[in-house]
This record gives C-alpha cells, structure tokens and sequence, in this order.
C-alpha cells in the first residue's frame, strides 16, 4: 500500500472513530460538541496542553511503538514491551539512585544503558526459547509482563522502597540523572530521543540491508532463506532483542522525565497501547512518531473531556478501537486485491 | 435416440479482472461421460473459465447451463449441489484434520467417529483411491494432498469432476495412476476437464479437446481428429513445432580440460524432513559448459543434492566444493523463489544479497534502492517480463513471468554454479522453452549447470548428460541414454547400482 494511500487510509479512520464517539455521545444525551471540543482543548488547545499532555504521554508510546515495529517487522510478536518498559524502569530507577555525584550527560546517559540492557535481558528467554524450540514468544514474552509486575512491586516494598519505608515507591533518582524539561512545560528530553529513534529507524528500515532483510524474514522466512540466504533465526533473536532494549529505554526515559522514581503502575498499559501505535503507522517509524502524537492526544483529551465535560475517559478506547479496527480491515482489503490482481 | 443434454455447457463467458480481459466469449461444451482436455498457455484463461463452471468467478457476461439448464452460480456450494466440483492446483485441505475429518468438512458428512468410518470407507470402496483416515491432513506428500482434494470433491456425489493441472505435481508414475482414475471416472458416466499444457497427456486420455489463447477459444476437437502440431498451433498462434525436444548432445567427446566446478565426494546426505540419510557415499563432478540433468522419481534424494550444492543442506559426510556464486532457481517460485508482497526490485535485491552493484558500505550495509530499481527495470524488458515495473508486487505477475524474474536474479549473479529445480515447472511451452534457452546459453558461456525436472524427457532434452538418483545412489546410465534406459535406471534401488 502506498503512503499516500496509507495516510488516507489512517485519517478516514481517525474521523470515523470521532464520528462515531459524538453519535455515541449525542445518543447517550450528552453534548456531543461539547465533548468534542473539551477533547480537543485538552489535547491541542494551548501550548501548555500540546507539549505537557499531548506531547509527554506521545514519548513513551513513541518510543515502545518503534520497539514494537522492529519486532513486528521480523514477524515476531512481542507482546511482552509492557514488561521490558518496567524492567528498563527498575535499572534506570536503581542507576538514577547511585549517580548523584556525575555529570548530567554521563548520569542520563548512565541510566539509559541501564534500561537498554535490561530490556534486551528481559526478552532474553523467550528469544532462546523460540530459537532453539520455537515456543511461540507470543505467549512467552507476555507472561513475562506479569513476573516484571510483579517485581517492581517486590522493589517498591524491598530493595529500592524510599528511605521512610512507608511508601511502595523508590526516593526520587538523583537530579543530575533527570531529563531537562522545556522551560515553562513538563515537555522533556525525551521528545527529542523519540524524534531521533523515529528517524533513525526509518533510515535502518529503508536504506540498509539488514533492515531490509528484517521484512524479509517476516513477509516470507522461507524465501528470505533459500534465495537471500539470510539466516532467519538469527534476524529474529536481533529483532527481538533491539525491540526488548528499546522498550526498556522507554522506561528510563519515562522515570527520568516524568515521575523521577519507580511507582507501581507506572505504565498505563504503554506496552499494549503502543501496539496499536506501531500497527497504524502500518510499522513505518516516521508513522510511528505520528500516531504516537496522535494517541497521546486522544489520552491527554480523555482526561480533558472527562474534567470539563463529566463523560468517562475510558469512551476514548473506543476511538481508539474503531481506528484499529478500520486500518485492519483496509490492509485485508488490499491483500485481497493484490491477490485478485495476481491470478492469470 | 437422443443424446442427453450436456452436464456441463459455458456459452459465451467473458470476464475482466482490472485491466485484463482474461476471458473474452469462450464457449465450452461438454459431454456426459467424457474426458474433455483444456488446452492453453499460462494466462490463456483455463483456469478462469472453470472457475467460472465451478461458482468462484461470476462472468461479466454469457451463460452457465447445467443439464441444458441456465444456472446463476453464486458460489462453489452452488456448483456443488449441481454436481460440479474442482480440484485446485493447491490443496485447500485444513492440515491439523484428519483425512477423513477434511472429507467430512467438505461433503457435509457428520464427524461420529464410527459413522465417518463407515461413510469414508464406503467412498474409498466406491472410488478405488485409498487413503489413510486417521492421517493429518498437513503430513500427506503433494500427490496425497491432491488424492485427498479429489476425494473431496467426489465425497460430494460430483458427477463433472474439474481437474485444474493436475499433473503438474505429480512423478511419472503417479500420473499414470491419477489418469487411469480419470479414465474409471469417465467410465462410470462421469464428465472429466481435465486442465493442462502438456499435448501428450491430453492426447492420451481426452476424447475431446478445447484449446484457449487470450481468452477465445483456437480449436474444439476430437481428440483423434487432431495432432500435437495443430494442438501447439492452436496454443502459440504460430508454427510451434517441436523444437522442444532436442537432441542429446554427446558429451563422451568432451575434452575433461574443462575445470571441474562442482566436486562433491562420497556424499552422505540427511533427508530434508531431518530424519535420516536420503543420499549415501554419492559423488559426481559438474565440469564448465555442461548441464548435468538429474532424473529421479520424487523423495529420492535429488532435492537434497540440489540443494547440497546449492548450499542449503550440510552434508553429513564427505567433501563438496563447489565454485562461487551459485545461483539457485527454486521450485517453490511464490514460498522460496519470491517474496509476493515484496515488489521486483525488491526481490531482486534480495536473491543477489551482497553482490548486487547498489548495496554500498561494509559495516552496516546501505541499498540504493534507485539504482535497485533502475536495473530491475532493464532486467523486466531484458527478459520480456510482464510487468507493471520494477515497483510491481511480486504477487501481481502470473506464474510465467514470476519465472522469468527469477532466471533473471539467478544470471545477474553472474554464477559459475546454476542450480535449478524444475526450472519450467507450471510454464506454458513458449516460457518453457525460453527458459531452456537461457540455461544453455549460461551453460555456453562457461557456467555450470546441475538441473532436475520431474518430467524426464525435460531431463533428456535440456542436459549435456544425465545422472539418475535411486535408492539413495547417484547413478550414471551408458553413453547415449533414452527415454527406456534412464527410466528403467529411476526404477531400480541400491541394490544394483
């Protein structure tokens, strides 16, 4: 499917999903207008809403949505981010604890290589685990999420609980281990890291080999193998891996720049959201910057239209579902005709 | 007395599909208790025009008469509650059920073990084509599958049975098998069209002949009343001979200075399924110049030496070298040879890896993809192929021109070794010929070249010489081998090699 094609197909479903939120609305009783116009307030109506709502909740799914493309890609569904995010969070929260004394380049810096390396050692079983016995990492990499629940909340209470030992949450990292904000906004440095990933991955997706060779393997393994000679495995277990240390980058870059120390909870579900994210974009990073824009808005207006308007922000998720479901039913629809298009 | 009104009549069929006429006003008749050969080259509209018959595609205009009686099909169930039913090319059987669960599925049957039992054993009673029950569906070899394809169809009390290439995957004596069934079939007051563009097996077995080219039918005729040369005129729309088959070309002569670029030495080679040994203490020398054919019926082993040498299977035991690059043609073109989401220059890119001239850089490689599309685009009109251009998906080009881009990858590597494996499967004549000429024409300019096809008077046209691979040993039949030699060599096991 063509970009332009693409983004047609992605804007008709964004107006549909609202469409059918405001007749929902409208049926429901509410004022449909009104709703919609506190959604858009929240998201887009000032500075302050664009950059410290929309913008900061667009880092993290941006962010986990490029982790995702690059596994997805490869054909390998790791569902698994939300866990990769928390594991990434723990290192980032343990190292932003210990680097009060460096500089801030070398602090920051210091807590993301933590959250990389975690991440990728998250997803290191289930890689193993498909490679040398094909255990679908569907299942494996989504269990995991609840052991990574489950152990920040053992770090909350244990070994990285505040000092009071009152709290389920760690001290705030040290200063020089938090991200710089845009001043007069909680905007923070991560937007930049996600703009940079976002342009980085499209340059690995579509202009070197290896990023070739990652749709290879996933639109057709066999194929990729006898006639690329390219080693299916291996590109998986890659795959896999980068998309397990991206995602807990994302952690560190959410503790760093937004809550400063490791809660429960602290993800929204960013690790599903941002599946969502990655399919609209159809996997393309630089669509994957957009959508993630855009899901960021549509959460920072849900909470906007619930404040101003009374109506449950959960409503959202169904905008959210019928933009999912739209896209998806517009990829078949083209396969169909590719394949019509085919027989002699 | 009266004939009885056709079971099957198509009158004046057209059909669009996007910018394609693929059908324009065929019509098609046939008898009760016949077997009726469909005739035409890849994209002549066979397959089309009996998908129409069996409720698939609705015509843009003309008529379906079942029993001399219009009939509107909506769909295949349509069809198949009029008596009509079709065989695929590719098996549309649920791999994790059981044969007889799939035949159930399919004729509507219900699924009491006991019941099944006695239904599916009356049917194999009825028909004569045994099959294992109990078996899942996904472990049955390609001929198997088609078997089960057609029990399906018969399941249903179909009494015009449309069989779409069935032979094409088939060995030697398995079509023999397939075509007696037929034949019973006919016998028994079934009506038989039978999907094809090999001449002599429709010859063989049809009482009459319906022969398509772009989409109208060329020639309507009784079998008997015809010969191989009106029947490939009919197809080509032009003198097509039967340049075909060539002589074979003597190769005792050949002075042994020629180096040596294939040497494998006492070979063990592990069947491709991983569960053991399929070739033992096989050697055998592919030398500059030459095409070696291997012939060998199915599972012998010939895949797993092709693809030894291709690189794709370790050996066991044993030495092979084999000269660099290789180029390897695949049988599977849309599973192993393409990529079909993936556009040409896109596959292109991806069958020629490192040595294509628009990947740049050591490290972390970088792909001009304008350069990868200016030259796939002179590859497209290099070798004739069909296509929108080299922005194309790989999905949107019939099977003959799939085929020509694959031949087209394999000799922009500039190869030394070519392997390729039924190189012409599924190709029309004209295409097959082609990419006969191009093997040779490599084979010319120095490479060498190690071939299999299924069909061994392929094997005999195509090679320099001839290897048969039986009973897990590479044999060598004498100096001039024939049709009866080779084939007696195909025949025979370990024991006498």
């Amino acid at each position: 499917m063509s970009t332009a094609r693409a983004l047609l197909v992605a804007l008709g479903a964004v107006a549909l999903g609202l469409a059918l939120l405001a007749l929902g609305l409208w049926a429901a009783g509410y004022d449909a207008l009104a709703a919609l116009g506190a959604l858009w307030d929240g998201a887009f109506g000032s500075w302050y809403a664009l950059t410290s709502a929309t913008l900061v909740r667009a880092v993290p799914l941006i962010i986990v949505g490029l982790s995702i493309a690059v596994a997805f890609r490869a054909g390998a569904l790791n569902i698994g981010a939300e866990g990769q995010f928390y594991a990434g969070a723990i290192a980032a929260t343990w190292v932003g604890l210990h680097v009060g004394a460096w500089p801030m380049p070398a602090a920051i810096l210091a807590t993301w290589l933590a959250a990389l390396a975690a991440g990728a050692l998250w997803i290191v079983v289930p890689v193993w685990l498909r490679v040398r016995y094909g255990v679908l990492e569907v299942i494996s990499t989504l269990v995991l999420n609840f052991v990574a629940e489950a152990l920040v909340s053992l770090m909350v209470q244990g070994p990285l609980q505040e000092h009071t030992h009152i709290y389920p949450q760690s001290d705030l990292i040290a200063a020089s281990a938090r991200l710089p904000l845009l001043p007069g906004t909680r905007l923070h440095l991560g937007f930049l890291l996600a703009l940079a990933l976002g342009v980085s991955f499209w340059w690995l997706f579509a202009r070197t080999v290896w990023g070739f060779r990652l749709l290879a393997v996933g639109l057709g393994p066999r194929a990729a193998l006898v006639s690329g000679r390219v080693p299916a495995r291996r590109m998986i277990a890659a795959a896999l891996l980068l998309s397990g240390a991206i995602a807990g980058l994302a952690g560190a870059v959410e503790v760093g720049g937004v809550s400063r120390a490791l809660y429960q909870n602290l993800s929204p579900g960013y690790g599903f959201t941002a599946i969502a994210v990655a399919l609209l974009a159809r996997l393309r990073p630089l669509g994957v910057i957009l959508t993630g824009i855009l899901f960021g808005a549509l959460e920072a207006g849900a909470g906007a239209m619930q404040r101003d308007a009374g109506i449950p922000s959960v409503l959202v998720y169904v905008v959210e579902a019928v933009i999912i479901l739209v896209v998806l039913l517009a990829d078949v629809a083209a396969r169909r005709s590719l394949a019509r298009g085919g027989q002699g | 007395m009266s004939t009885p009104p056709s079971p099957l009549a198509l009158r004046g069929i057209a059909k669009r599909f996007g910018s394609v006429q693929a059908l324009h006003g065929a019509d098609f008749v046939l008898a009760a208790g016949e077997v009726h050969a469909l005739l035409g080259e890849n994209g002549a509209g066979k397959t089309t025009l009996m998908r129409v018959a069996d409720g698939l595609v609705r015509p843009d205009a003309g008529a379906v008469l079942v029993d001399g009686v219009a009939r509107a099909l909506r769909s295949p169930r349509d069809a198949r509650r009029l008596g009509i039913g079709m065989v695929h090319q590719h098996s549309t059987a649920i791999p994790s059920l059981t044969v007889a669960e799939n035949v159930a599925l399919a004729a509507g049957w219900p699924v009491r073990p006991a019941e099944l039992r006695r239904r599916f054993g009356a049917l194999v009673a009825r028909t004569g084509l045994a099959l294992e029950p109990d078996t899942y569906a996904g472990r049955l070899s390609v001929s198997l599958k088609q078997r089960l394809e057609i029990l399906k169809v018969l399941a249903a009390e179909a009494r015009v049975l449309l069989l779409d290439e069935p032979t094409a995957v088939l060995a030697p004596a398995e079509v023999g098998e397939l075509l007696s069934m037929v034949r019973a079939f006919a016998a028994g007051g079934g009506s038989v069209v039978l999907i094809t563009h090999k001449l002599d097996e429709a010859l063989a077995v049809a009482g009459r002949v319906t022969v398509l080219r772009h989409g109208r039918v060329t020639l309507e005729s009784a079998a008997a009343e015809t010969t191989p040369a009106r029947l490939l005129e009919a197809m080509l729309g032009r003198d097509g001979g039967t340049a075909e088959r060539r002589e074979v070309a003597p190769v005792q002569g050949e002075p042994p200075v020629r180096p040596a670029l294939v040497v494998a030495d006492h070979l063990d080679l592990p069947r491709e399924s991983g569960y053991g040994v399929v070739l033992r203490d096989g050697s055998l020398v592919v030398r500059a110049g030459e095409i070696v054919g291997v012939a060998a019926v199915e599972g012998n082993g010939q895949r797993e030496l092709l693809r030894a040498v291709a690189g794709l299977v370790q050996p066991l035991r044993g030495r092979l070298e084999v000269a660099q690059p290789v180029a390897f043609i695949p049988e599977d073109r849309t599973t192993e040879g393409l990529i079909p989401e993936l556009s040409l220059a896109e596959n292109v890119t991806l069958g020629l890896g490192d040595r294509a001239a628009w990947v740049h850089g050591t490290r972390l490689r970088r792909i001009d993809w304008r350069a990868a599309r200016r030259r796939t685009a002179e590859l497209i009109r290099q070798f004739g192929v069909r296509a929108a251009g080299p922005t194309a998906p790989a999905a949107s080009l019939s099977g003959g021109n799939q085929q020509r881009i694959v031949v087209a990858r394999a000799l922009e590597l500039a190869p030394r070794v070519i392997v390729a494996e039924n190189p012409t499967r599924g190709l029309d004549v004209a295409a097959a010929r082609e990419v006969h000429e191009r093997l040779r024409a490599a084979a010319a300019a120095g490479a060498a070249v190690l071939v299999h096809a299924s069909d061994l008077d392929e094997v005999l046209a195509l090679a320099t010489r001839v290897l048969v691979v039986a009973g897990g040993a590479i044999l060598a039949p004498g100096p001039a081998p024939t049709r009866a030699t080779v084939g007696a060599l195909m025949l025979r096991g370990r024991a006498s090699s």
